[in-house]
C-alpha cells in the first residue's frame, strides 16, 4: 500500500511537466493546426531563464579586504553580488536564494517575446503547408534554439538549486499513519505538482469563463464563421501560442531545481510529450492533462522493483507501449475529436 | 538500357561515373595546398557518402513515394547493425554473410513495426515509427545487453567461433574481407601533387550502392511505384475504387528498412562495430533531412542530400579559428577578427547549428530540396534559350 502510494506522487511531478507541455502543444495544434516540434525548445529556453536570472542575480564584483589573508598570505579577495550591496546582505542572499521562483516573473515576458517571434517570423507561413512539413520546420527550429542555447550555455547541465526553505522533504506516511520514513517526498515536487495544477486551471478557466476564451474556443471549433463574424482570429491565435509558450516556458523554470537544465532536455521531453499528445488525443485539452499525469504515474510504477523483476527493462519503455497499445484500440486516444489529424 | 528509358538511363550512368570516379572527383585540390582541405576523397568518409546514400534512398521509397514520415528508420539501420557484428563473430570475417543477414534481420523487423504502425496514418505513424524506434533503443541500452553489448556497443573479440573462419590471426582479430580482399585494402596512386586512394571497401560499397540505386529507379518507374505515388496523392479515393492500399504501403516500408539494413551491414563491413546510438530518433531524424534536403521523391536527391550533409559535416567540424585567420590574412586584423567572431559560432562544434538553419531556409524556400534549385535553375536558362530560338517552344516540364 505505502509503496503504491510512492509510486503514485513520484509520478506526479514528471506527469505535470508532461501535462503542461502537452496543455502547450494541444492549445497550438487545436488552435492553428500547427504541429510544433520546437515545443520541447521552449520548456527548455523555459528552463535556461531560470539559469540566467540566477546568473544575473550573482553578478559579483571583487573587493580586497586587507584584513582577512588567504593561505599565502596575501590580502583575500572577496566577491560580493551586486544585489547584496544594493539590498543589504541578508536581502541579497535571500534574493538570490529565492532565483527560481522569481524567474517565474523574469520568464513570463520572455516567453511571451519568444512565441510571438516564433509565430510571426516563422509558423504564420506554414498554415497552409502540409503537416510534414510544419513538423520538418519547427524540427529545425529545435535543432538551432538548441544549438544556440549550448553555445552560450555549455553541454553540461547547470546545477539550479531550489530556495533553501524548499530544500528538504516532507514525511506523507507520517501523516498518513504509515510508518515515518517510509513515503518521504522532497517539498520542490509538492511545489511543483502544485503550481502546475495552478497553471492548468488557469488555463481552463481562461478559456472557460473569459470572453477571449469563448471566441478561441469558437476559434478552434470553427474558425471560418468566427471570422465571418468579424473577429480577428489571427490575433487571437497568435496570442493563443504565446500562452502556449509562456506555459511551456514556466513548466522549464520550475522543472530547473529537479533535473539540472542542459541544453537537450527539450527534446527528451519533447518525444514524450508527442506520444503524451496523442494518447490523451490529438486537439482535446482535458485529454493531454489526463494522459500526461497517466503516462507520468505508470512510468513510476514500471520503475518498481518487484515490476521490473517480473518484465526487465519496462521502466524503460512502458510510455512507448502504452502509446502503441491506445493508438491501435482507441484511434483517437483517450479523448479524441473526431475529424482531428484524419485527413 | 537495363529497361531503363532514356531519360533514366542518363541519370543511371551519370550516378555510376560519379559513384565509381569518387576518388578522383572528390580530391581536386592538390595535397599540401591550403585547399587541400576541402577535400574529401578519403575512403571513410567517402564510404559515409556511399551509405548513408543507400540509407536515404531507401527511406526515400518510402517517404518520397507513399508520404508517409517515419520517425523511426533509424532502428533498422541499428538491428542491421547488430545482425552484421554477430554474424562476424559467430560465423566468419567474409562480409558477405554479414551484409545478407542485416538485410533479413532489418527486414524481418520492418515487416513488424511496419505492420502495426501503417494502420494509422499522418502524423500517428510518425509517433508510433518513433516509439518503436525509442523502444528499441532503450532496450539495446539496458535489457538486451547479452546481445548489443549495451552502452560500451557490440565489438569483436578475440575468442569469437568464427566457426568458417578463425578467431585470430596472430594474436589480433582477423580483418574484414571480401573472399579474402581485405576491406581496409586500399591502392594509393600518386600523380604530380595529388594523391588518390583507391579503397576496397569504398569499391565493394558502390557496387552495392548502385544496385540498390538501380532497384530503386525500377521501383519508381514501376506501376508498383505508380500505386505509391496514387496513395500519397489521396488516399481516400483508392480505398474507395475497392484497392486495398495497406499491402502496398507495407511493402515499401519493408523494402525501405532492408535498405536501413544494408546500409547498417555496410556500416560493419567498414567498421566493425555496432552501438545503441546509431538507433537514437536524433539518427532517424538525420536521414529525413538528408532526403528532404536532397528533394523528398526524386531519384537522385536522396543520395546528393546524403553526400551533402555529410560533407558538411566533415569540413564545418573540420575549421577552426586558425584556419579562418589563415584565410581573412589578407584582411586589416580588426576585420578579420570581426568575421571570426561572427563565423565562430557556426563551424567545429557548432556545425549543428549551420546544419538546422540550412534544414530551415530549405523546407522554407525550397521544400523539393537541391532538386528543385537545379530544376529551377534549369527552367531559367531554358526559358532564356526559348526566347532566344527560332520556334519559341515553352520550357519542357521540370527534370524530377
Amino acid at each position: 500500500m505505502d509503496a503504491i502510494f510512492l509510486q503514485i506522487l513520484n509520478g506526479l511531478d514528471k506527469g505535470s511537466a508532461y501535462a503542461l507541455i502537452a496543455l502547450g502543444l494541444t492549445l497550438i495544434f487545436g488552435t492553428l493546426g500547427v504541429v510544433n516540434f520546437a515545443h520541447g525548445a521552449l520548456f527548455m529556453i523555459g528552463a535556461f531563464c531560470a539559469v540566467t536570472l540566477q546568473r544575473i542575480l550573482t553578478l559579483s564584483f571583487e573587493t580586497i579586504d586587507p584584513e582577512r589573508l588567504d593561505f599565502l598570505g596575501n590580502p583575500l579577495k572577496v566577491k560580493t553580488p551586486y544585489v547584496e550591496s544594493w539590498f543589504g546582505p541578508e536581502m541579497g542572499a535571500a534574493i538570490i536564494d529565492w532565483s527560481v521562483p522569481l524567474a517565474i516573473l523574469f520568464s513570463i515576458p520572455i516567453m511571451a517575446l519568444v512565441g510571438l517571434m516564433m509565430e510571426r517570423g516563422l509558423i504564420k507561413h506554414f498554415y497552409k503547408r502540409p503537416h510534414a512539413d510544419q513538423i520538418l520546420v519547427t524540427f529545425g527550429l529545435a535543432i538551432v534554439l538548441q544549438e544556440i542555447i549550448k553555445y552560450f550555455y555549455g553541454a553540461n547541465p547547470i546545477p539550479t538549486p531550489a530556495p533553501a526553505a524548499f530544500a528538504g522533504s516532507f514525511d506523507f506516511g507520517a501523516m498518513l499513519g504509515f510508518d515515518p520514513n517510509v513515503i518521504i517526498y522532497p517539498y520542490w515536487r509538492i511545489v511543483y505538482f502544485l503550481f502546475s495544477a495552478a497553471i492548468i486551471g488557469g488555463v481552463f478557466a481562461f478559456l472557460q469563463f473569459t470572453t477571449f476564451g469563448m471566441v478561441v474556443r469558437a476559434g478552434m471549433a470553427d474558425r471560418q464563421t468566427v471570422g465571418l463574424l468579424g473577429i480577428d482570429i489571427d490575433r487571437r491565435f497568435t496570442i493563443m501560442f504565446a500562452l502556449a509558450a509562456v506555459v511551456a516556458g514556466l513548466a522549464g523554470v520550475m522543472y530547473a531545481p529537479i533535473n539540472s537544465p542542459n541544453y537537450h532536455m527539450g527534446m527528451d521531453f519533447l518525444v514524450l510529450s508527442f506520444v503524451v499528445v496523442v494518447v490523451g488525443g490529438m486537439g482535446s485539452l482535458p485529454g493531454a492533462v489526463l494522459a500526461g499525469f497517466v503516462l507520468g504515474i505508470l512510468e513510476s510504477f514500471a520503475s518498481m522493483a518487484q515490476v521490473v523483476a517480473l518484465f526487465p527493462g519496462i521502466n524503460q519503455i512502458v510510455i512507448y507501449l502504452v502509446a502503441i497499445i491506445i493508438l491501435l484500440t482507441r484511434p483517437r486516444g483517450l479523448m479524441g475529436r473526431k475529424g482531428v489529424m484524419e485527413s | 538500357m537495363l529497361g531503363l528509358d532514356k531519360k533514366d538511363t542518363s541519370t543511371f550512368l551519370l550516378v555510376v561515373a560519379l559513384v565509381v570516379f569518387a576518388p578522383f572527383l572528390l580530391n581536386p585540390f592538390p595535397d599540401g595546398s591550403e585547399l587541400a582541405q576541402f577535400n574529401a576523397g578519403y575512403p571513410d568518409l567517402m564510404q559515409r557518402f556511399l551509405i548513408f546514400g543507400i540509407f536515404a534512398i531507401g527511406f526515400n521509397i518510402l517517404f518520397g513515394l507513399t508520404g508517409y514520415l517515419s520517425f523511426g528508420h533509424a532502428a533498422f539501420l541499428g538491428v542491421g547493425s547488430y545482425a552484421g557484428v554477430w554474424m562476424m563473430k559467430l560465423l566468419t570475417m567474409n562480409v558477405v554473410p554479414a551484409i545478407i543477414m542485416s538485410v533479413i534481420f532489418a527486414g524481418l523487423f520492418s515487416l513488424l513495426v511496419g505492420y502495426i504502425s501503417l494502420r494509422r496514418s499522418g502524423i500517428y505513424f510518425s509517433i508510433l515509427t518513433l516509439a518503436f524506434a525509442q523502444m528499441s533503443f532503450s532496450l539495446a541500452y539496458s535489457v538486451l545487453t547479452p546481445i548489443t553489448n549495451g552502452e560500451t556497443g557490440l565489438q569483436l573479440n578475440l575468442d569469437d567461433p568464427r566457426v568458417l573462419g578463425v578467431s585470430q590471426v596472430g594474436g589480433s582479430i582477423p580483418a574484414a574481407n571480401f573472399f579474402g580482399l581485405a576491406m581496409r585494402d586500399s591502392y594509393e596512386l600518386v600523380l604530380g601533387n595529388w594523391l588518390f586512394t583507391f579503397n576496397a571497401g569504398y569499391y565493394l560499397c558502390a557496387v552495392v550502392m548502385i544496385a540498390a540505386f538501380y532497384v530503386s529507379v525500377r521501383i519508381f518507374r514501376s506501376p508498383f511505384g505508380m500505386m505509391l505515388r496514387a496513395v500519397k496523392s489521396n488516399q481516400n479515393r483508392m480505398n474507395f475504387t475497392g484497392l486495398n492500399s495497406r499491402p502496398y504501403t507495407l511493402a515499401a516500408f519493408v523494402i525501405s528498412g532492408m535498405y536501413a539494413g544494408l546500409a547498417g551491414g555496410l556500416m560493419v563491413a567498414m567498421d566493425p562495430l555496432a552501438g545503441a546510438e546509431r538507433m537514437q530518433w536524433t539518427a532517424s531524424g538525420e536521414v529525413v533531412l538528408m532526403t528532404i534536403l536532397g528533394g523528398a521523391g526524386t531519384l537522385i536527391g536522396p543520395v546528393l542530400g546524403a553526400g551533402f550533409i555529410k560533407y558538411c559535416e566533415n569540413i564545418f567540424s573540420k575549421i577552426n579559428d586558425n584556419i579562418l585567420y589563415q584565410w581573412f590574412s589578407a584582411l586589416p586584423d580588426a576585420v578579420a577578427d570581426f568575421l571570426v567572431f561572427i563565423i565562430h559560432p557556426f563551424i567545429g562544434k557548432g556545425w549543428h547549428l549551420t546544419l538546422g538553419i540550412m534544414f530551415m531556409l530549405i523546407v522554407i524556400f525550397l521544400p523539393g530540396g537541391i532538386m528543385e534549385g537545379i530544376s529551377r535553375i534549369g527552367k531559367l536558362f531554358s526559358r532564356k534559350k526559348a526566347e532566344q530560338g527560332p520556334n519559341g517552344t515553352a520550357a519542357p516540364a521540370p527534370a524530377e
